[in-house]
């Protein structure tokens, strides 16, 4: 078995009295997209959140590619390899699309301490750019502005955003929601495509999607994990039936 | 030691000014998220109607009860010319346009009342001096500032914490849309915030009259000491605006009054004199950066920090 | 290009005709004087612009950086020493340190927060000018003579004085619309816009602000140097908290987000105190109300000026979006 790229070990997270994250380990293996499914309420976002850095765990510890990032901040993470996509779409609105993944492509490629070169005509960073937005249809977009674009073309930039940031994670937070049943086809099949070379954390409520792409599902029910495994496992599981996909089969 | 004493008595007495012009300028910043530089105004305002009318009917308290409802209907006249265009704005509009009302009604006190600090008539009926310890007169209308900083205080905490009204200002300050989504008028709400706010700011100014100089531009040294308190003790509480605003009245005063002589130790007199008097003044800002470094949302967080 | 052209035309021709000044006669001396006064504040509203607009960082202390420049200039006239190589580097260093400290604490902060501290620091630098007894104390200083250039007087004449603060004018405006474009600027902006993603993809942007709330400081203290030379007098009242608003409002005046914007709003500015100071003894009367109609209907300050004509002269009365958004 390879090494794991993300580890969590025995995260807690307490908001009061309620344990919103209550003992989670789970691993996530370099190419493998790991899926993460639960009710509402089950706290997936504050999960993400605990792997990304913007919340502090209580107890237990996030290992990246056998380093502990536990106490690192969101910025460091994302150097170190860790990409994220957020549930509600975050953009730079006031930058064209091909700025805003110019962005990530910066952020990895030397110092952004210059001060006078134009940045927008660095032609490599502008290449690189251009790559990660037609690995996600975009290409066609660079020129408009961000906060032009359709919901769903935000969501393309979004992915394009933590592509282009060459990252060995990618943290994705209901990359499907919102977009309609064409873009969700696209979005899949592009998910598809990026596992060849990433890790994948996928929260995502569209349940078809999950099952056709997850190499292995965990289910999280009141901050618990109440089981893991392939896709057919999760499907058999009686107790995941009865929690949590019986009330979704129905709905 | 009776020195000591009487320094934090003074003291006390600037903190409760203080309090009383932080207390609406924290209610309105946290309440309608509106940073009103003119607040100051309004403090200027009650000492010049105070000093004013005072000398007129020739009775310091009548002034001070005149000065009331005239810095209420300027708070509100104001509120309904600029302020309420400014609530959706950014922050940064309404430092300017309130930095212009600032600069309007500075320059309309020095032409209706000239450049000059203003005679200010002394309050009447009280004793000159009340004997606080063996051989220490301290004026008692000194007294009377720090015992309308023990009453107004808790009249504040009574609306805030007690009332209907002050219900609902603590939920506007949180979540105004809520507010207005159970039938409440937000803009009223506001309005009486704003209007019970400028009138403190008044009576602060009236009180303050025949203590310190009455002069255009009082306003803003008060103003800036007031958003120091306000930083300190967290926007939107009132609790930490009242801790804040005797910390630093009490830092201020001290510091101006011992800081000078302390430094006699270290220095020769006359740069002991200038550096002392320098890093008094400098002293509340030391504090405020100091606590910042460690505590950025001031001692008692407000519900927006 | 064509827009890179288009974008540069209105800068173009603004340092163009001021240039054409000095060589048309116009008004004479006094005209020249008001100009360099207004070019010099120019300089300053850039660098305030540069913040504001790009870092998204309203400092309401930006006069305590002129000013500590102001006095650098006076402390080394006091010491006897009036060499520009000397003088104006140290005034730009004093300046950049002290917003390298207070930057340092201030930007903890975000918001509200940002602006009061920021003018609680202008104000400790206001009282530390008032208590340099031996530089006048309240009372200010008056320079013996204004900073020589390698030995020359070429800052007694006061066409040459105007020629060298258009082109520092040109030259600060010019630098910081490169560090706007560069990559350093980008992070500065797309961090005002939305510092969550600038974070994601792996920025912290505490010290890219740190940096430029320092550039910005630096350029302040050359313009407070420059004053102090076109005053030749130096006084705490250059440091106070309503100049600090001044130069926040020639920012917004000229309109945020070009920075040639603070250029027209520091000219439109100077012009208007001396026109109203000359009517009326409470000038101010007059002045304030207009800051406060500006604020509140000149949304895209002047420079922004044509494109909201445009935008009015569309208008139909439909009653106040504001108004119906909170109902």
């Amino acid at each position: 078995m390879p090494e794991p790229l993300l580890e969590l070990r025995g995260l807690c997270k307490n908001y009061g009295a309620l344990a919103v994250t209550d003992d989670v380990s789970l691993t996530v293996l370099p190419q493998e997209i790991h899926a993460i499914i639960g009710p509402n309420g089950a706290g997936k976002t504050t999960l993400i959140h605990q792997i990304s850095g913007t919340l502090r765990p209580d107890r237990g510890s996030v290992l990246f590619a056998g380093r502990d990032v536990t106490a690192l901040p969101v910025e460091r993470r994302a150097r170190l390899g860790l990409a994220r996509s957020f549930q509600i779409t975050s953009i730079v609105p006031g930058f064209s699309v091909l700025e805003n993944v110019a962005l990530a492509v910066q952020a990895r490629s030397g110092s952004s301490f210059r001060f006078l070169r134009p940045a927008g005509s660095e032609a490599a960073i502008n290449r690189d750019a251009l790559a990660a937005l037609e690995a996600v249809g975009l290409a066609g977009a660079a020129g408009r502005m961000a906060n032009a674009l359709s919901h769903g073309e935000k969501r393309q930039l979004e992915l394009a955003i933590a592509i282009a940031m060459r990252p060995r994670l990618l943290l994705l937070d209901e990359p499907l929601a919102g977009a309609g049943p064409e873009e969700t086809a696209r979005l899949i099949g592009l998910l598809r495509d990026l596992r060849q070379r990433y890790g994948i954390l996928l929260v995502e409520h569209d349940m078809q999607a999950v099952f056709s792409l997850a190499d292995r599902i965990s289910v999280l029910v009141y901050g618990r994990v109440a089981a893991t495994g392939t896709a057919a496992e999760i499907r058999a599981d009686p107790e995941v039936r009865r929690a949590y996909l019986g009330e979704d089969e129905l709905a | 030691m009776t020195l000591l004493l009487v320094q934090v008595l003074n003291g006390l007495q600037f903190g409760v000014l203080l309090f009383l012009v932080a207390a609406g300028l924290s209610l309105v910043f946290g309440v309608m998220d509106f940073i009103n530089l003119a607040h100051g105004v309004q403090y200027m305002l009650g000492a010049y109607v105070a000093a004013t009318f005072g000398l007129w009917l020739d009775s310091f308290w009548l002034g001070l009860l005149l000065a009331l409802p005239v810095a209420l209907v300027v708070g509100l006249l104001l509120e309904w010319l600029v302020f309420r265009h400014l609530y959706r704005r950014d922050h940064l509009s309404q430092v300017l346009a309130t930095f212009g009302v600032i600069l309007t009604l500075d320059e309309a006190a020095r032409a209706l009342w000239g450049s000059a600090p203003l005679n200010v008539p002394q309050p009447g009926g009280l004793p000159g001096g009340i004997e606080i310890m063996a051989g220490l007169n301290y004026p008692a209308y000194r007294l009377v500032i720090i015992g309308v900083g023990v009453v107004v205080p808790l009249l504040l905490w009574f609306l805030v914490e007690r009332t209907r009204i002050g219900m609902l200002v603590r939920a506007g300050a949180t979540n105004a849309t809520m507010v207005s989504a159970l039938g409440v008028d937000i803009r009223r709400l506001f309005t009486l915030v704003f209007a019970f706010g400028s009138m403190l700011a008044g009576f602060a100014g009236a009180l303050a009259s025949p203590v310190f100089p009455v002069a255009p531009g009082m306003g803003e040294n008060v103003l800036i000491l007031c958003f120091v308190v306000i930083v300190i003790g967290g926007i939107g509480s009132i609790r930490g605006a009242f801790a804040a605003a005797l910390l630093v009245g009490l830092i201020d005063t001290l510091g101006r009054a011992m800081l000078p002589d302390l430094l006699r130790l270290l220095l020769d007199p006359s740069s002991a004199r200038q550096t002392g008097a320098a890093l008094a003044s400098m002293l509340v800002y030391i504090v405020m950066a100091g606590l910042l470094a460690f505590r950025p949302a001031g001692l008692f967080p407000g519900p927006r920090a | 290009m064509r827009a890179a052209l288009t974008r540069l035309a209105a800068p173009a021709l603004l340092f163009l005709l001021l240039l054409a000044v000095p060589f048309l006669g116009i008004g004479g001396g006094f005209v020249l004087d008001l100009l360099t006064r207004a070019m010099i504040l120019g300089i300053a509203a850039v660098s305030l612009s540069l913040l504001v607009g790009g870092a998204g960082l309203v400092s309401l202390g930006h006069a305590a950086m002129m000013g500590i420049g102001a006095y650098a200039v006076a402390a080394l006239d006091a010491a006897g020493i009036t060499e520009g190589m000397i003088v104006f580097p140290t005034a730009l260093a004093a300046a950049a340190l002290f917003a390298l400290v207070t930057g340092a604490v201030s930007l903890r902060t975000s918001g509200v927060h940002f602006i009061m501290i920021t003018l609680a620091f202008g104000q400790m630098a206001f009282f530390t000018a008032s208590s340099f007894s031996s530089l006048g104390g309240d009372d200010g200083y008056t320079l013996y003579a204004r900073t020589e250039i390698l030995g020359s007087p070429l800052l007694q004449d006061r066409r040459s004085f105007y020629l060298v603060c258009l082109a520092l004018l040109a030259l600060v405006w010019g630098g910081c619309t490169a560090i706007l474009g560069s990559r350093f600027g980008r992070v500065l902006r797309a961090a005002r816009e939305n510092e969550r993603r600038v974070r994601a993809v792996g920025f912290s942007p505490v010290p890219y602000r740190l940096v430029a709330y320092v550039m910005a400081g630096a350029v302040g203290g050359l313009a407070g140097a420059l004053l102090a030379n076109a005053s030749e007098f130096v006084s705490p009242a250059s440091l106070s908290w309503t100049r600090s608003g001044e130069l926040l409002f020639l920012v917004i005046l000229g309109g945020l987000g070009r920075l040639h914007g603070a250029i027209l709003g520091a000219l439109a500015f100077v012009l208007l105190e001396e026109w109203l100071s000359h009517l009326f003894v409470y000038w101010r009367l007059v002045f304030g109300p207009l800051l406060v109609l500006a604020v509140l209907f000149l949304h895209d300050g002047i420079a922004g000026l044509p494109g909201s004509l445009r935008a009015w002269s569309r208008w139909r009365p439909t009653f106040s979006k504001r108004r119906s958004a909170d109902a």
